[in-house]
């Protein structure tokens, strides 16, 4: 079983994810935040891509659960010289892991790792196309806040173009039942995106309405191709701040954010802000997640089966 | 209720059984703390409910209740063909150096007892931790013994007991059943 | 021009007789059961079903359950000697070609290095004269490496053998080159055949801009960039009464600007790969690296506006652009992954199941659509009439086959078509008078 796509989850399946993360919580507020679930069980973390917070998300979660974990850290840029991305899954495959934990630049790569290997494929973001942890962790926050998220309005708001979050959350949260708008510089919409259900607006005249505001990290390294004219001109069209976030509507990011350009300094510390609730769902959620697919028999090695009563 | 399944516990002596625990669990523990109550998600932790108001009374003081998911804690995790599903575990009292008493429906391999006893020193070192149970049905493959006992109830390994209590069930029952005849094998 | 156009291996000239076969040529007007006889390479007879003696010579008794069709001629191929023979090579890709029932191609010059001098030419034709076992002309570069920025002694090229030439792999980005090429074509002549793309606006694009490429996050590649530039190079050959062949069309834009061009006199041409008629940017959605091509397959609008093309005939013929890359080489990520599928074993077969078979296109257009291109190069046509050179393809229609099931002629495999049922499949091909292709479990009787 792998997690490669949000796309692969119905609203069920999200749901039961989310249901267990939030019995999870329970576990960080004991005095030994750990439990031996998957003792012996090996989650390896294969990084294509400097990533500390999703690694060091996954990782906890992983040790959390008991199990070990390995990481493989490698910079793009560099293994495409050398050792092919299929050779290294080879190899790191012969220790058998139980879980492949993929974060690379190129879309599909979780996909492709996952015919290479036995073990569980989770996807922790393949170039632009997916992060679906992320939007497990986002429907989780959401839903620990407002209960549920049928009917809710969301605009996604910045550089959609290059956000993998933005596609994930696009399709978790339209299955969740909200309404999605994505908002920003017309330069940074991608051509077609509302062939995925949702609405597109080029400026934030209409945000009012939403319930709920998710802004996307305005990536500075992007600006090479000069996408809007300056940060600066972006930050004048599409910043939330106070002035255009009324007290009823609710905050998110999914961090780093840089404050000052997508968000106003002072928003972010707002109490409607959740971005500290999205980083401590992040934990849970993976959790969950790494439960969910590595609990169950790893081959089809027979074992006997013990009694529990 | 056909021929397969036969009662052997009712409403009232179910009662009697939880009542009598709660004297043994008084008398077995005067210490100045009381001690603390925890059910096993999820039919025991509705029998540790019913024992703490009758042990308050016992021993005159507050009888802390707590519940107890063990779903994370199995030891069977690599070989179910899915995920159990987990439940929140309740602890919201101090755990170390107190008396605990698990509570359990039924006792069998003592599996369960066992990812019961790891599940709570995750939350502190008690002083000392004992276990009740309703029904002991034997077979046991792990070396735990019940400090307390509802009914010691002979079976073989091929028979189900099912304790059926009235928050859940409807009901408040003991049944043994014959295991299912095996169909199409 | 001086030399030979196309060159193959030597081989022992044919000598058979193709006994009750249903002969397809919609240029002779052939369409029935026949007898045809090739003597020393040569179409020396044919005549009424069961009238034509066998002469002691090898004898295809089809009891009119196979076509005889004029083989097949492919306008663009990547054959890949010199330098990435890991790829393909000359004896290889003709052998996919035979097996496809191609008895000609055009190798284009995107190698390492790339065919861009005289010497380099005559080295790759050498290769050809030895092993290639179909024929094969070259299309050498326009520009020096084909960087764009200079010419290539083409005058010089064209007396060694090129048919014309392409920087196929890359468009001529600069007008001024372009138009430069086009006024020294008057000199030299031979076709300029061009790869059309803007590259500012396909920027670092792996596959069609629209909305596959904004669900999988993937940079798109607009459709714009490739019809702008037909019609800039449209342009630019009726101003300098130039003559160009556009390669490999895969939006309907380019399917409007080749349209307007020829509506206006200009003298152009056009070819569309089976890929881009019979797949969409839908097939992308899987990632699979093999339905990555360049330029990239577009949306199921613009294919049938390349079929519509192709029946109209704004395009001019069928080529497969058979680019074969190596497995290590593709089995990657897909924005990793180079640019290109093979086709030539499966050109007729997934063109005929999907196009003719699916009542969209007559078999006799999509036969004369896959033999046109040689006449756009100013070669002869391969025809089915008494006293041509025999150029044959034996189809068996209804021979049923998953593409690839068998491995392939190609030293690469990978095929946008692999796994495909398919019908319709060449069993003998004669290319120039040679036997160059037998498939394997049919034997010919001899009487």
């Amino acid at each position: 079983m792998n997690l490669l796509s949000i796309d692969d989850l119905d609203r069920e399946a999200i749901e039961r994810i989310t249901d267990h993360a939030a019995r999870f919580a329970e576990v960080s507020d004991r005095e030994i935040k750990k439990v031996p679930t998957l003792r012996g069980r090996m989650v390896l973390n294969l990084f294509y891509e400097a990533s500390t917070r999703t690694r060091g998300s996954f990782e906890l979660a992983a040790k959390r659960l008991s199990a070990d974990v390995v990481n493989f850290a490698a910079d793009g840029s560099s293994v495409e010289k050398g050792e092919s991305l299929k050779d290294t899954v080879l190899t790191l495959n012969a220790n058998k892991p139980d879980a492949i934990v993929v974060r690379a630049p190129w879309v599909g790569t979780a996909e492709l790792v996952s015919g290479w290997t036995d073990a569980a494929v989770i996807n922790a973001g393949d170039g632009k196309h997916e992060h679906p942890t992320q939007a497990l962790l986002d429907v989780y926050t959401l839903k620990r806040r407002l209960g549920k998220l049928d009917g809710l309005g969301i605009w996604i708001v910045g550089d959609v173009a290059h956000s993998r979050v933005a596609r994930s959350n696009i399709v978790a949260f339209q299955r969740m039942g909200a309404h999605v708008t994505v908002c920003g510089p017309p330069t940074l919409i991608p051509r077609g995106i509302e062939a995925l259900g949702c609405d597109v607006r080029f400026t934030l005249d209409e945000v009012a309405g939403a319930d709920v505001v998710y802004a996307l990290r305005m990536q500075h390294e992007r600006m090479a191709d000069a996408p809007v004219p300056s940060l600066r001109e972006y930050a004048a069209c599409y910043q939330i701040n106070e002035r255009r976030l009324t007290a009823r509507q609710i905050l998110m990011h999914p961090g780093p954010v840089n404050r000052g350009v997508e968000l106003s300094g002072g928003i972010v510390d707002s109490p409607q802000a959740l971005i500290t609730a999205q980083v401590q769902a992040g934990l849970v959620v993976r959790m969950a997640v790494l439960y969910t697919l590595l609990s169950g028999p790893r081959a089809q090695a027979p074992l006997p089966e013990p009694q529990l009563a | 209720m056909d021929s397969q399944h036969k009662v052997v516990l009712r409403e009232r002596d179910i009662h009697n059984a939880l009542l009598r625990i709660a004297h043994e669990i008084a008398e077995r523990n005067p210490d100045r703390q009381a001690p603390a109550l925890v059910g096993i998600h999820r039919r025991g932790s509705f029998l540790a409910e019913r024992l703490q108001p009758w042990l308050a009374e016992l021993v005159s003081d507050d009888v802390p209740l707590g519940d107890l998911d063990i779903a994370l804690y199995r030891d069977d995790v690599a070989t179910r063909a899915d995920a159990p599903v987990v439940h929140a575990s309740h602890i919201d009292f101090e755990v170390t150096a107190r008396t605990i008493v698990i509570v359990d429906d039924v006792l069998y391999t003592g599996r369960t007892v066992r990812a019961a006893i790891d599940a709570l020193f995750d939350y502190g070192r008690p002083e000392r931790v004992q276990l009740a149970v309703l029904v002991d049905r034997g077979h046991r493959e792990l070396p735990i013994r019940p400090d307390y006992v509802g009914k010691n109830l002979p079976t073989s390994k091929a028979e189900h007991v099912h304790v059926h209590v009235h928050e859940l069930d409807g009901i408040d029952e003991v049944v043994i059943a014959a295991a299912p005849a095996v169909v199409g094998a | 021009m001086s030399a030979a156009p196309l060159l193959s291996r030597p081989s022992p000239s044919a000598d058979l007789l193709f006994r009750d076969v249903h002969v397809l040529d919609p240029r002779t007007g052939f369409d029935g059961r026949h007898d045809v006889r090739v003597r020393a390479g040569e179409l020396a007879e044919l005549g009424a079903a069961g009238t034509l003696e066998a002469e002691d010579v090898e004898v295809v008794d089809a009891q009119g359950r196979y076509h005889l069709l004029p083989a097949f001629f492919d306008t663009h191929v990547h054959l890949r000697t010199p330098g990435q023979e890991h790829k393909e090579d000359l004896e290889t890709g003709t052998r996919a070609a035979a097996a496809g029932g191609f008895a000609g191609v055009i190798a284009m010059p995107n190698t390492d290095p790339v065919v861009d001098s005289a010497a380099l030419l005559g080295s790759v034709r050498e290769v050809a004269a030895r092993e290639a076992r179909v024929p094969v002309g070259f299309l050498p570069a326009i520009t020096v490496g084909s960087a764009g920025v200079q010419l290539t002694e083409m005058a010089e090229m064209r007396d060694g053998g090129a048919l014309g030439f392409s920087d196929d792999g890359r468009p001529v980005s600069s007008a001024a080159v372009m138009r430069k090429a086009l006024r020294y074509q008057r000199l030299c002549g031979g076709v300029l055949a061009l790869h059309e793309e803007d590259v500012s606006l396909a920027g670092k694009g792996v596959m069609h801009e629209g909305a596959v490429s904004a669900a999988l996050g993937l940079a798109g590649i607009p459709s714009v960039s490739e019809s702008t530039m037909v019609a800039r190079d449209a342009a630019l050959a009726a101003y300098e009464h130039g003559r160009v062949h556009f390669q490999h069309l895969s939006v309907h834009e380019s399917v409007e600007a080749v349209a307007a061009a020829k509506a206006q006199g200009v003298s152009v041409s056009a070819e569309v790969t089976p890929h881009h008629l019979l797949l969409c940017d839908e097939q992308v959605r899987g990632l699979d690296s093999s339905t990555k091509v360049n330029p990239p397959l577009a949306t199921e609008s613009d294919r049938q506006a390349l079929i519509e093309g192709l029946r109209s005939g704004v395009i001019d013929c069928v080529a497969t652009d058979h680019a074969p890359h190596a497995r290590e080489e593709k089995e990657v990520p897909f924005e990793q992954a180079p640019m290109g599928t093979t086709g030539l074993e499966t050109a007729f077969a997934v063109l005929y199941t999907e196009l003719v078979l699916g009542g969209v296109l007559e078999l006799s257009l999509l036969v004369e659509r896959m033999t046109a291109g040689a006449g756009l190069f100013e070669l002869p046509v391969h025809r089915i009439a008494a006293g041509e050179v025999a150029n044959l393809v034996l189809m068996d229609l209804d021979a049923r086959w998953t593409a690839g099931e068998h491995g392939w002629e190609s030293r690469s495999a990978n095929c946008a078509f692999a796994g495909r049922a398919l019908r319709g499949r060449a069993l003998l091909t004669v290319a120039a008078g040679a036997v160059a292709y037998r498939e394997r479990s049919f034997s010919l009787v001899a009487v």
